[in-house]
């Protein structure tokens, strides 16, 4: 390309990579949109002329057609770099679209389906004397349950998860710190209707106590702990060590320092564990048909007799296969989905409000 | 108010390897002393010896004596939270706490050891904040996020920090290596205020900033990689950069090798 002023006998010119311009040919803007809207037509043709029965199978064509198309088109004119950019871009939200619609569908349905049944009536009655064919009832008492046992999981399961991940980052190290996470990590994968059956056992058989919210709410706990112990982990973990530092090199005593500067600059995160432990706790069912047995009638008590709580009650109420049983059973699915979701989205709010503040 | 610090036989260890060898030495009160080297020669793990900040990494150790006027730090009985408060440090990257306010950051050593009263806070946070050459820049957003300040505010702030809870000794580890020069000179006009009050022992890897801060200087060097850091000379700073006695000293100073 340029000129060698270099006397002795110039090496080969090898092929060079530079380009010779900076400009490529590219595809008109449009042609993205095009493509999309051919794509889609040709899924619903494909399906209509072969006659297939789900519109999920012409969509999956459809998507079929725009990837492969997409990389083809691309192919041809920007070449094979760009095409293979597109080919991964359009992957990713072909992948994202597949993984979002069974998700949107579920909400829709469940939305649809239980609003008419949801009502102040419905949020503040019991079914106590109402049959499973008759219209009316409500899941005050499974609200309360669910509640009060989600509660009780968690006044015991948080400050024992907060606690051992403090212990685990701060102070463990050797053999009990490698033994508490290998169990914690054992936990993790318990079945809920293990636990279940592990408080069934212990606390009901072997103690001799009979079915309640509380026992449920210990198997709970049994499946909170280590949600609980893991998330904190990670987030103390993320707290730079300069800051522990810090404060330790302005005398204040290690207590201190994890009380005061590491758990506040983590705890965002640590709350969102917590929130999604929480989250994941509340549908749970298994164990309590095991523990807390199921109850018609309202009991505010957790510590005595038997209780109801919402996923349970979606559960009866399906069984019972009346037409007025599924509109309760649905109307409830959608005060559970609409019950974590408050929680969820609380928590997010805490951790925002809680972060640290970049002050720009 | 400012001690004397006298260091015999110090030999600090991470796990089993040593890092520095059995360093002997004293810092003069109410003076700068400056530590110089090539990095990996153990500068920071001493003056981290200083304070009892080692033994704050996993597997840090130490052995030697380093006496507070006739106190050996490393001594029975000593609480090593004490020793903290008496010998302050501040750490090569600025650290404010993020979740705490400017004030707050100021605050939190005399805060989280005890119970202030406000109007005793406000005063505190004044005085330390204009003796950190930062007033000025911050007394109208006191309650903003000390992690919205510059980098040499915040390290400003750190000094700041580090001062509110009156410790006799003032550690610095590289105070400068993250700031420009502006920021620097303000910190060394900074530091050339506080030796009247405070004892002040300097990491630095700048032998200009060595040479105009300090009164006296330390060279510590390393016979090679992995082996144990050592303490070569120490002496007035003049005297190590006009007329050092080790040649090792002088071909660092010199620019030679390192």
């Amino acid at each position: 390309m340029s000129q060698t002023t270099v006397t002795e006998e110039p090496p080969r010119p090898r092929p060079s990579v530079r380009p010779t311009t900076l400009r490529r040919p590219r595809l008109p803007g449009w042609s993205r949109g095009a493509l999309l809207l051919g794509s889609a037509a040709i899924g619903t043709a494909t399906g209509l002329v072969a006659g297939l029965e789900s519109r999920v199978q012409w969509g999956l064509i459809a998507a079929l057609v725009f990837v492969v198309g997409g990389f083809a088109l691309t192919s041809a004119v920007e070449g094979r770099r760009q095409a293979v950019d597109r080919l991964a871009a359009s992957l990713v939200w072909t992948s994202f679209l597949v993984a979002v619609l069974p998700l949107a569908s579920l909400l829709w349905e469940t939305i649809a389906r239980g609003i008419p049944g949801v009502s102040w009536y419905f949020l503040t009655h019991s079914m106590n004397g109402v049959l499973s064919w008759q219209d009316g009832g409500g899941i005050y008492h499974a609200l309360l349950g669910t509640v009060q046992q989600v509660l009780l999981a968690s006044v015991i399961a948080i400050p024992l998860g907060l606690l051992t991940a403090v212990y685990l980052v701060e102070y463990g190290s050797g053999r009990l710190a490698r033994a508490i996470t290998f169990f914690v990590d054992v936990m993790t994968g318990i079945p809920s209707i293990v636990a279940g059956l592990f408080i069934l056992s212990m606390w009901i058989m072997m103690m001799g106590f009979g079915y309640s919210g509380f026992a449920g709410a210990l198997a709970l706990s049994i499946l909170m702990m280590p949600i609980v112990v893991r998330s904190t982990e990670e987030m103390l973990k993320l707290v730079p060590n300069e800051l522990r530092e810090a404060s330790l090199a302005l005398g204040v005593p290690k207590w201190r320092t994890i009380l005061k500067v590491v758990l506040p600059t983590a705890i965002g995160g640590i709350t969102t564990g917590i929130m999604l432990a929480l989250a994941r706790i509340a549908g749970e069912t298994a164990p309590i048909i095991l523990l807390v047995f199921g109850n018609n009638m309202i009991n505010g008590n957790p510590f005595e007799g038997a209780q109801s709580s919402l996923p349970l009650f979606v559960y009866e109420q399906w069984a019972f296969g009346t037409e007025s049983a599924y509109d309760r059973a649905w109307a409830a699915a959608l005060v559970l989905i609409a019950f974590v979701m408050i929680l969820n989205l609380a928590a997010r709010a805490v951790a925002r409000w809680k972060a640290p503040k970049s002050g720009r | 108010m400012a001690k004397r610090i006298d260091v015999t036989g110090l030999t600090a260890y991470y796990g089993t390897h040593k890092a520095i060898d059995d360093i002997s030495m004293h810092v003069e009160p109410m003076s700068v002393t400056a530590f110089i080297g090539p990095s990996g020669c153990g500068k920071s793990t001493f003056l981290r010896t200083l304070n009892r900040m080692h033994e704050v990494t996993p597997g840090g150790r130490v052995e030697g004596k380093v006496l507070l006027d006739d106190e050996d730090l490393y001594g029975p009985g000593v609480d090593p939270v004490s020793v903290r408060r008496t010998v302050g440090m501040v750490f090569q990257r600025p650290n404010p706490f993020p979740t705490m306010s400017i004030y707050d950051n100021v605050a939190a050593g005399l805060r989280l050891n005890g119970s202030y009263r406000k109007s005793e806070l406000d005063d505190i946070v004044e005085k330390n904040l204009r003796g950190a050459n930062l007033w000025n820049e911050v007394k109208d957003r006191l309650n903003k996020p000390g992690s919205g300040l510059s980098g040499g505010q915040q390290q400003r702030l750190c000094i700041a920090r580090a001062t509110a809870v009156e410790p006799e000794v003032l550690l610095m580890d590289e105070p400068c290596s993250a700031l420009d020069p502006i920021s620097t000179l303000a910190i060394e006009d900074l530091i050339g205020q506080l030796k009247s009050t405070f004892t002040i022992v300097i990491v630095t890897h700048n032998m200009q900033q060595a040479a105009r801060v300090s009164d006296r200087t330390a060279f510590f060097n390393l016979a090679a990689v992995g082996q144990p850091g050592k303490l070569i000379e120490i002496g007035d700073t003049d005297r190590i950069f006009s007329n050092p006695t080790v040649r090792a000293t002088e071909d660092y100073i010199s620019g030679r090798f390192g």
